[in-house]
């Protein structure tokens, strides 16, 4: 049962790298999002709010399909990216992380929002008096403090990513060695007539790696709470 | 000097205050509600006024007929709140050194020897402010606005949220303060006798506006808050 083909092994590899890259990537754009929600009345404030968190109501087909029609190889910006900077979507592994990227981003965006406007803007103004500019003061006062919401929307955002199926099979199909992650293995495995076993395989190792996660994203929380309240 | 003579609306309150202050330890009087705090924040560049200039010495900080509005990190004004607002994730020792570091100030061990000494806050270095006492948090959070070095320092009702025995525990570092620190400060209070140990003039207000300007014989003879 737990002997793990090289097949397997290579889709477990793949849902890994497509979720961390995801993730590394969409924390900084998150951060700086759910910072500009937190702290700034802007025009269109609304509508960028409401567009961030359409992945997560529209179809996952549909925000996959969309993704291939400005990312593919004919699509607007995927031939602009392809011609000028050599960087290709379609069918590739930098695809799947695109779709996991923008699939978990609302999820990633939303404890960060909501940590940072738990911060004190009390402290913030002490830092001002200080001399802190406004960046200092976002990386000496806000972050620090917003520490615990960050970590949780990267466990999420990362738990998304690495479950993420709609829209991946959409965009860059499920190309073994590519493209197929271990939700699209699966997928494959329970149409293969005998597959079963192999499938349940890839279960298990999911439920692990999404346990290590929140087991992770726990201990995290627990330790920037203590260092936030002082021990 | 300090000159200011601004307007601002806050909802149906009204400011409209105008003085100039040559005094070590200028004092706003008042009853709570009668502005102070707004007035202050106006001065530290934390509320933007409506009209006005607002000069410290020789450099103006606000004017609005020129659109002039220096930021409040910009002003070098040293502000210690009621609730001192200690940075708690930061142990005392980095929340002593946050404006030096902000301000990109050369580390002087002197002066921070001095303002340590002067405020009994040495013994305190590591710890969190979670862990201290009201009156402990307070002097730290002076002893942070001093090592900004600042051109000014204003205080809002530093004593407001501590216990009589508290206050009698920090009135003397107050005076300290005043005498040997050698920082012109505002200090916002509505306890005339607090003001009477303290200041130098005082800046009456009665609902946003100043009523009464002069020596501490200014101020109302009882003890209680006026």
């Amino acid at each position: 049962m737990f002997d793990i083909s090289p097949t397997e092994w290579t889709a477990i590899q793949l849902s890994l790298r497509v979720a961390i890259v995801a993730t590394l990537i969409a924390t900084p754009l998150g951060i700086a999002v759910a910072w500009l929600l937190a702290r700034r009345d802007f025009w269109g404030k609304s509508a960028v709010d409401a567009l961030i968190h359409l992945p997560l109501v529209l179809p996952p087909v549909v925000t996959g399909y969309l993704l291939l029609l400005t990312f593919g190889k004919r699509g607007l910006l995927g031939a602009w990216l392809a011609d000028h900077l050599g960087i290709v979507f379609a069918f590739r592994w930098t695809g799947a992380a695109l779709a996991c990227g923008v699939m978990s981003f609302p999820l990633l965006v939303r404890p960060i929002r909501l940590s940072i406007e738990a911060v004190d803007r009390r402290l913030e103004q002490a830092a001002g008096t200080l001399g802190a500019a406004p960046w200092q003061v976002f990386l000496t006062i806000t972050l620090p403090l917003a520490l615990p919401g960050v970590l949780a929307g990267m466990v999420l955002g990362f738990a998304k990513a690495i479950g993420e199926f709609g829209a991946t099979i959409t965009f860059v199909s499920n190309i073994p060695g590519e493209t197929q992650t271990i939700s699209s293995a699966i997928y494959s495995l329970i149409q293969t007539p005998d597959g079963d076993t192999a499938a349940l395989r890839l279960v298990v190792v999911s439920i692990a790696i999404a346990m290590t996660a929140l087991v992770a994203s726990e201990a995290f929380a627990r330790r920037a709470t203590r260092r936030l309240h002082g021990n | 000097m300090l000159r200011v003579d601004v307007s601002k609306q806050l909802g149906e309150f009204s400011i409209e205050a105008s003085f100039i202050s040559e005094g070590r330890v200028t004092g706003l009087f008042g009853a709570s509600g009668a502005g102070k705090t707004s007035l202050i924040n106006m001065i530290a560049g934390l509320l933007r006024p409506d009209r006005g200039t607002i000069a410290v010495d020789t450099e103006t900080l606000d004017d609005t007929s020129v659109h002039i509005h220096i930021p409040a990190y910009r002003r070098r004004i040293g502000y210690v709140f009621q609730d001192a607002r200690l940075f708690p994730h930061l142990d005392v020792r980095q929340n002593l050194d946050y404006g030096r570091r902000m301000n990109r100030l050369a580390d002087d061990a002197a002066q921070r020897a001095r303002v340590m000494d002067l405020l009994d806050i040495g013994g305190l270095l590591d710890r969190r402010p979670g862990k201290l006492s009201g009156g402990e948090r307070q002097r730290v959070a002076l002893g942070r606005a001093l090592l900004a070095q600042p051109r000014l320092l204003l205080l809002d009702e530093p004593l407001g949220s501590l216990d009589e025995e508290r206050k009698v525990e920090i009135l003397p570092y107050l005076v300290r303060l005043r005498d040997e620190a050698g920082i012109p400060m505002v200090y916002v209070s509505h306890d005339p006798d607090e003001m009477r140990q303290l200041a130098t003039q005082i800046v009456m207000l009665k609902r946003g506006r100043v009523t009464a300007f002069g020596g501490p014989e200014v101020l109302p003879a009882t003890s209680s808050p006026a």
